[in-house]
C-alpha cells in the first residue's frame, strides 16, 4: 500500500476518532457514553419512516414554546421534565405502557450538555422499569441537529 | 493514487455545495434573516408596560431570546446589563425575550439579577416571525437602520458581539 494512502486512511481514522469522542465526553453522566441509550437524529428518522419493525413512542420533553414551533411529527408533547409538573405528566402518561416498549425522549432546547429536561425524564423511565428507552441526541438543539438538516417537523400543540 | 486524490476532491465539493445550499436557506428574503428588516412586535414587559420594537427606531437594539432554564442564557446575562450600561448612551438598546412557558421564574430571575433592560415573554408567532427559535440562546444585532444586520445562535462569542456593537453604533 502506497505511503500517502496509508498516511490519508490515518488522519481520517483520527477524525473519526475525534468526533467519535467529543459525542461521548458532551453525554450527560447518567447516559452512559456510547451506550444505546442515545439515538442519532438520522436513526430515529429512519426507524420512524421505515415501514417495518414496531415504531417507538416519541415524547418531547422540552418547553412548549419551541414545540410549539416546531416537532418531530407524531411526537407527543410532555412538556419540560426539569420541573415536578412535567415530571409527573411524563409518569402519568407511561403508568399503564409495557416496560418493554421502545421509548424515544428528546427535548433540543439547548446545547446537550445544558439540557435540564433528558436527564430527568431518562432518569425518571429507568426508575419505572422501562428497558426499551433512548435518547435522541441533538448535539446543539433542535433547530441545528433536526430542522436545518431538512428533517420533517409539524407545528402547533 | 490519481483516482484516489481525484474521489476525495469530489467528495469535498459535494460537501462545500451541500453546505452552500444549506446556509444559504438563512439568507436574505427569509423571516429572521441578516439583511432582512427586523420583524416588528409589540409585547407587554414584564412590569406591563408597552415593549415595541419601533419605539426604538434609530437605535442598535440587541435583541437576546433566552430562558431561564437556559444555562448558557443565563451566563450571558450579566454581559448584557454591562452593555446596557456602556453603550446605552451611545444608542444601544437591549430586550430580552423570555422563552420561558411560565412568567414566575422570569420575573424572580429579573429581579436577583438586577436587569435593567425591558425583557417580555415570548410567544411562538414572535420567534416564527425571526424565523423560528428552536435552541437558546439566539441573539439578534438590529442596525439603527431597522436592519437584521447579525445573528447568534448559541453562546454568544461576547468579543465579536461587542465589536459588531461598536460598530453598528458608530454608522449614523
Amino acid at each position: 500500500m502506497p505511503k500517502s494512502l496509508v498516511s490519508l486512511l490515518i488522519v481520517l481514522l483520527s477524525v473519526l476518532f475525534a468526533t467519535a469522542q467529543t459525542k461521548s465526553s458532551s453525554a450527560p453522566s447518567d447516559l452512559p457514553p456510547g451506550s444505546t441509550s442515545l439515538i442519532d437524529p438520522e436513526d430515529l428518522l429512519s426507524e420512524l419512516q421505515s415501514q417495518q419493525g414496531e415504531k417507538p413512542l416519541v415524547f418531547n420533553v422540552g418547553p412548549s414554546i419551541l414545540y410549539m414551533q416546531a416537532h418531530i411529527p407524531g411526537s407527543e408533547y410532555v412538556g419540560a421534565t426539569s420541573d415536578k409538573q412535567g415530571l409527573e405528566r411524563l409518569r402519568t402518561r407511561v403508568k399503564t405502557l409495557p416496560r418493554n416498549q421502545p421509548i424515544v425522549v428528546y427535548c433540543g432546547c439547548c446545547p446537550w450538555s445544558h439540557c435540564p429536561n433528558v436527564r430527568p425524564a431518562y432518569n425518571e423511565l429507568q426508575r419505572m422499569g422501562f428497558t426499551n428507552l433512548r435518547v435522541l441526541y441533538l448535539a446543539d438543539n433542535f433547530g441545528v441537529d433536526w430542522v436545518d438538516k431538512g428533517y420533517p417537523t409539524t407545528k402547533g400543540q | 493514487m490519481r483516482r484516489i486524490v481525484l474521489v476525495i476532491v469530489v467528495i469535498a465539493i459535494a460537501i462545500a455545495v451541500y453546505e452552500a445550499a444549506r446556509h444559504s436557506s438563512h439568507a436574505k428574503g427569509h423571516p429572521g434573516a441578516v439583511d432582512s428588516p427586523a420583524p416588528q412586535f409589540s409585547l407587554q414587559d414584564l412590569d406591563g408596560k408597552a415593549l415595541s420594537l419601533a419605539n426604538y427606531q434609530g437605535k442598535v437594539v440587541l435583541l437576546n431570546f433566552w430562558a431561564t432554564w437556559c444555562t448558557p442564557c443565563r451566563g450571558e446575562i450579566p454581559q448584557f446589563i454591562e452593555f446596557q450600561n456602556t453603550y446605552g448612551p451611545q444608542g444601544l438598546q437591549l430586550i430580552g425575550i423570555s422563552m420561558d412557558d411560565d412568567a414566575k421564574p422570569v420575573h424572580e430571575f429579573y429581579q436577583q439579577f438586577k436587569m435593567d433592560y425591558p425583557v417580555a415573554i415570548g410567544n411562538a408567532n414572535l420567534a416564527e416571525s425571526y424565523g423560528g427559535v428552536l435552541g437558546l440562546p439566539v441573539t439578534f444585532l438590529i442596525g439603527r437602520d431597522g436592519r437584521i444586520a447579525a445573528k447568534y445562535v448559541g453562546a454568544t462569542d461576547m468579543t465579536a458581539l461587542q465589536q459588531k456593537i461598536q460598530s453598528l453604533l458608530q454608522a449614523r
